[in-house]
């Protein structure tokens, strides 16, 4: 019963306690890079669920046969697999979404937040519970590509999935998309907004 | 005024502590102090300066300097008005009630947006109101196209008062000039809205005064048009067509954002800075140096690749934001170098960069928005170093003593 309470932490804690994005703040230059419109976010978020999630796995049933000095290596090669398979399974059924991602599917290898568990994690626990932190860290991470991808898409181009929001009224009555939204410096500000609303619930994790 | 001050004392209990209204408290101070001197004083026992020169004189002293600029840009905005009409005469009194009620709505969407914000968050931090936005106020509309949409306006003075001031603490805190953080936001925001040729010059009546211009009426600013300009001989027309001197544009009736484009009137402002010690003298000379020499190098390398390098420097001086920008925005003392040989440099810094923006970057008619920001972010590091500079002289001073 007490393993299982920790598996549950293990899954829901880097949803909103410790999101790798935002209170880590990890995985920045992702987040800037693919959250312009919506669809791009959704599926780089679940790109990096999987990657996380099997790499979690992998790592974990090897961790007692991997040299400790060579051990980065071994985890870039695991995750680098892994990258190749979904960008070949993207390029072979969602190709549009795979173009608007371009190079930074294949960059979820330098994301920090792979690594990071990798090494914090998967090096020191079971498959399962594993499998669980990689899930939860993937979506903790996928929830803010989504709320940032969400704003970016409604404000800078008035519509969400490439649906059309704004009514057309409103455009004619002279309202006009915000171009910064879609101009990078525009996610780091949406992101911060997030820090701020998520420090003023969560009181203990407001630094001094 | 005894007895605007007895009703004051009067509903004075519902804002304290206790009373009905005490969610009100801030903005209930801010009027008090606003309209008369606080009957509070320091306690007896220390040691106590004071300066009668406090942020509140300061600010209206930067308002009544900035009179200038705003008066004549109403006439402007009228005049270039009757001029696209194609008017002959200007009657002065018509032009300025035109240009006024163009205004109006401006300074008060940007007044209203800001102080909102600022009461709301001095009243939920419980802290008094600080007067930086009366000065903020007054410059947003001036340094904005006269056309720009109300609603835009009052997004882009919401974004920058919260974004730029109110996070990094309020008045007095701020990184960035927060009127030009406005005006960049504009900028970047609503590109097609805000540069270009269809608002800088006013094209409907207001009140049945002015002339409704035609839709496909454009009227490009010369450093607009300097920016389109393709060719060997340059020449800047104003709406009527004819050849813009120096001269128009040094008293201002060319079309540009409300209030910098008469250099006349932005001296004016600066002689009221500088007689009450307010700006420093340091800043505005080393920006228009630097200005100058950026404006001499490009104007000696000058190509038709990069048009605005047929500009002369003074000219360079006298079109666009330029003089505004170094009277007013790269004197804030707040955003500045604070350190003496620090604002010679953060001057050059500003009147080069925008210099260089605006002739070698043709995707940026005007680059002393830019400049001044990009210099914002640099002054504490100029700071720094002076600073560093300083300490390490004098340490090798006192190494040599010791040691001779």
């Amino acid at each position: 019963m007490a393993e299982k309470i920790k598996n549950t932490d293990v899954l829901f804690n880097p949803l909103s306690k410790n999101n790798p994005v935002v209170v880590q703040v990890l995985g920045i230059c992702s987040v800037l890079a693919v959250t312009a419109k919506l669809e791009p976010a959704i599926v780089m978020g679940v790109s990096v669920i999987a990657v996380l999630a099997f790499a979690n796995v992998i790592i974990s049933l090897l961790r007692n046969t991997i040299p400790t000095n060579i051990r980065i290596i071994v985890q870039l090669v695991v995750v680098a697999g892994l990258v190749v398979i979904v960008d070949q399974v993207l390029k072979a059924f969602a190709y549009d979404a795979s173009k608007q991602l371009s190079v930074f599917i294949g960059l979820i290898i330098t994301n920090c937040i792979l690594m990071g568990r990798l090494e914090a994690f998967a090096m020191g626990n079971k498959p399962w519970p594993s499998f669980l932190d990689g899930v939860g860290n993937g979506l903790g991470y996928a929830i803010i590509l989504v709320i940032v991808g969400f704003f970016r898409e409604l404000l800078g181009s008035g519509s969400l999935l490439g649906y059309q929001i704004i009514p057309q009224g409103w455009y004619e009555a002279g309202y006009v998309n915000n171009g910064l939204m879609i101009l990078p410096p525009m996610a780091l500000i949406v992101v911060a907004c997030i820090i701020w609303v998520q420090r003023s619930i969560n009181k203990d994790l407001q630094e001094e | 005024m005894k007895s605007l001050k007895r009703y004051l004392d009067r509903v004075k209990p519902n804002f304290e502590p206790g009373g009905k209204l005490q969610s009100l408290q801030s903005v209930y101070d801010g009027f008090e102090t606003f309209l008369f001197t606080p009957n509070t004083t320091s306690r007896p026992g220390a040691v106590n300066v004071h300066d009668a020169l406090d942020s509140k004189r300061i600010m209206i002293i930067v308002v009544l300097a900035l009179m200038p600029c705003l008066l004549f840009g109403m006439y402007n905005t009228g005049y270039q008005n009757w001029l696209a009409a194609g008017a002959t005469e200007f009657p002065f009194w018509q032009l300025m009630a035109y240009g006024f009620l163009a205004v109006i709505p401006r300074i008060l969407v940007a007044y209203v947006v800001g102080l909102g914000i600022e009461f709301a968050v001095a009243q939920w931090r419980h802290e008094e109101i600080q007067e930086g936005f009366l000065v903020t106020g007054i410059l947003i509309p001036l340094i904005c196209p006269v056309e720009t949409p109300l609603w835009m306006l009052a997004v882009a003075t919401a974004f920058s008062v919260i974004f730029v001031k109110e996070v990094f603490g309020g008045t007095g805190y701020n990184v960035f000039n927060v009127a030009l953080v406005t005006r960049a936001f504009l900028f970047f925001a609503y590109p097609a809205q805000m540069s270009g040729d269809k608002v800088f010059v006013s094209t409907d009546s207001i009140l049945g005064l002015g002339h409704d211009l035609p839709d496909s009426f454009t009227g490009a600013t010369p450093l607009g048009q300097i920016a389109s300009f393709a060719g060997d001989k340059l020449e800047l027309l104003n709406l009527r067509g004819d050849v813009i001197s120096t001269w128009d544009a040094f008293l201002g009736l060319i079309p540009g954002s409300f209030g910098e484009t008469s250099t006349l009137c932005i001296l004016i402002g600066a002689v009221i800075l500088l007689a009450t010690g307010i700006a420093s003298w340091r800043i505005m000379l080393s920006v228009i140096a630097g200005g100058l020499i950026m404006g001499w190098i490009a104007n000696v390398f000058e190509t038709p690749t990069y048009p605005a390098s047929f500009l002369s420097p003074v000219d360079q001086l006298l079109f666009g934001g330029f003089a505004f920008a170094a009277v007013f925005m790269a004197t804030d003392p707040v955003t500045a170098a604070r350190t003496g040989v620090g604002k010679y440099v953060y001057g050059l810094l500003v009147g080069v960069m925008a210099v260089l923006i605006r002739t070698y970057n043709n995707g940026y008619p005007e680059g002393a928005m830019l400049a001044v920001l990009l210099a914002n972010a640099l002054a504490p590091l100029i700071d720094y170093c002076v600073v560093q500079a300083n300490v390490s002289r004098r340490r090798k001073r006192l190494r040599e003593r010791a040691g001779a």
